[in-house]
């Protein structure tokens, strides 16, 4: 039993050094998570922040002059332009200077008063669609609101709906992004990282000399996996911490819980290595098949970038073979939600049965190519 | 049986669904002997080497090496056997001395002894230079010679040797040879298989397989008077002239 303790350590140290020794494979594995993660938090964004609007304000009244300053305290509208008249409009929009006009009637306050009616027409630039509906809301919020503030009257409408963002108020696409970018590296380090370093001891015949040792496949296998349980697992720290210090992530859950759920992950994704390993006898296959198989689907169909629920319904049953909703899910209710175990205990064992699926199929799959 | 026969192979039979790769292999090999295996690609000799080495299970026939049952004893055959591949085989990114410390781990050789064989082994080779060098750096005849001398750091009863000298200058695969014959006189048995007919003589005894059977099996010099051949060559193309698969 010594001596197999013996073997196995020296070939998980040379696991190490295969790993150390590759400088450029090195600064791709810890540069990744922190350029991806900066990317997604500051680049990829469908927050309004000081979007850009101009005003086209034919009254110039008190009560106009208010709305337009509730707009821009809003914080999140600037004013760049003041429009005198009606092709203006048109042309700030195509020259870009602004994403949406605000056009107020001529007599707004009088009008408002009177009839307790006025009109406010918004122009926005749907060259880009998503922004453009989200500005609207964002404006025709403030407006009606400020209707209704100054209409002197008691509330018109007899349901008022007030709605409050739980959990993330502000609405911060952080939140989506860091556990969505955990997922995504944790895949990338340690299904891609396994299935090519496996791939390379074939492709080099290295594999044979080891299958013909005294070493049993699985220490074999598992010589070949434990050393990226650890960098995957220092990789997940690493966004953790920028995720908390940088993009002020909450971390409101039990960090035991998290780190076990991460684990939990590591390994899933290790053994969806092993198993695409065992299909593919060059590096580059490896490379293709953790690209197609793990990458795309993590980034379109794990709740990542696009919403499930607006997903058509067969890609919504197709999400849930997707290991990383598992995982980005339960990292979303432990860190954000701050919930326990009672919570994520669904996801646990959605992960625990993928773990013992993948490494049963791929254990048959060594064994049929021996 | 004789204490000196280490492989003792009878009726082997190894089928993969409808085609026989091995059809009724019947030999013997002795200890410290030099033992071609040749055949044409195709012929069934990779499988039998997986076989022997404890890879496969046969599907049928006695097989018996280093004293270890081909079919109960897989585990025991893997530890007593060393293995050297046409592939270069040694971690090009470690060093000369953990390449040796790595595979002499693995095979359970004490951390004391390791030190020991590492030492000896660097010294023969004239490797002293490239100790603590990547094994990336050796030219590729050093590399094969410190690759058969890794494989040995066991002290195998028997070493398989597939194809060892592939690609390699004629003056590498001459010394490599004397390795071969070092290593036989210290008593290991060295199990080889080559396209190269010229290292076929070199051998005490060749089998040559077509078609997944041994069809010819003695020393080269009977081989050649029974074929009424000047060379392994000729004989080697006499037989595998007939072959149904190639």
């Amino acid at each position: 039993m010594k001596r197999s303790n013996n073997s196995i350590w020296g070939f998980i140290r040379k696991e190490f050094f295969h790993i150390f020794r590759d400088k450029k494979t090195l600064l791709l594995i810890f540069g990744l998570p922190v350029a991806q993660l900066l990317l997604f938090g500051f680049v990829v964004t469908n927050e309004i922040k000081d979007a850009k609007i101009a005003v086209f304000d034919q009254s110039k009244d008190y009560l106009s002059l208010q709305l337009v300053n509730k707009l821009v305290s809003s914080g999140y509208f600037i004013l760049s332009d003041n429009l005198s008249n009606a092709s203006q409009i048109d042309e700030v929009l195509k020259a870009g200077k602004a994403q949406l006009v605000v056009s107020i009637q001529p007599n707004f306050a009088a009008e408002f008063q009177k009839q307790g009616v006025a009109s406010v027409q918004l122009n926005a630039d749907a060259s880009e669609p998503n922004t453009a509906s989200i500005l609207t809301a964002y404006a025709s919020a403030i407006i009606s609101d400020f209707a209704a503030e100054n209409s002197g009257m008691p509330q018109q409408t007899l349901v008022s709906v007030q709605s409050r963002m739980l959990y993330n108020p502000d609405l911060k696409s952080v939140f989506m992004f860091v556990p969505g970018t955990m997922a995504l590296i944790l895949m990338l380090i340690t299904a891609m990282m396994t299935s090519i370093s496996i791939a390379r001891e074939k492709e080099m015949g290295t594999m044979e000399v080891l299958l013909v040792s005294p070493l049993k496949p699985w220490q074999i296998v598992l010589g070949k996996v434990f050393p990226y349980i650890g960098l995957g697992f220092a990789n997940a720290l690493l966004i953790i911490i920028l995720g908390y210090f940088v993009f002020m992530l909450p971390m409101r859950g039990s960090m035991v819980l998290l780190l076990l759920v991460t684990l939990l992950f590591i390994i899933l994704a290790l053994s969806l290595g092993i198993l695409i390993s065992t299909v593919s006898k060059t590096q580059q296959v490896a490379m293709f098949l953790s690209m197609f198989a793990l990458l795309l689907p993590t980034i379109l169909l794990s709740g990542f970038i696009f919403p499930i629920e607006n997903m058509p319904v067969p890609l919504q049953w197709l999400s849930l073979i997707m290991p990383p909703r598992w995982f980005i899910s339960a990292l979303k209710t432990i860190m954000i939600k701050g919930e326990g175990l009672a919570f994520v205990y669904k996801e646990i064992l959605v992960m625990l049965g993928m773990t013992i699926a993948f490494l049963s199929l791929s254990i048959k799959k060594f064994k049929i190519r021996l | 049986m004789d204490s000196s026969i280490v492989i003792s192979v009878n009726k082997l039979v190894k089928k993969f669904g409808n085609f026989v790769a091995n059809d009724n292999l019947t030999f013997e090999v002795g200890s410290g002997e030099i033992f071609g295996f040749l055949g044409a690609n195709g012929a069934g000799k990779t499988t039998a080497i997986r076989i022997l080495c404890g890879l496969l299970e046969p599907t049928s026939g006695d097989i018996i090496v280093a004293g270890f049952n081909g079919y109960t004893q897989r585990d025991k055959i893997k530890a007593n056997i060393g293995y050297m591949s046409q592939k270069f085989s040694l971690y090009e990114d470690l060093t000369v001395w953990e390449n040796i410390r790595l595979f002499a781990g693995i095979y359970g050789v004490s951390r004391k002894l390791i030190q020991e064989r590492a030492n000896l082994l660097i010294e023969n080779l004239g490797l002293e230079d490239y100790r603590n060098r990547p094994v990336a750096d050796l030219p590729l005849g050093w590399k094969q010679k410190l690759a058969f001398s890794v494989a040995m750091i066991h002290k195998p009863t028997i070493i398989f040797l597939d194809e060892p000298t592939g690609g390699v200058d004629p003056i590498t695969r001459r010394r490599f040879w004397e390795m071969i014959y070092e290593a036989a006189d210290a008593g290991t048995t060295v199990f080889v298989t080559t396209h190269y007919m010229d290292e076929a003589e070199y051998c005490n005894r060749i089998s040559i397989m077509v078609d997944g059977k041994i069809v010819a099996l003695d020393t080269p010099s009977a081989l050649k008077a029974e074929y009424n051949a000047e060379s392994m060559d000729e004989v080697f193309v006499k037989l595998a002239r007939n072959s149904q698969r190639v």
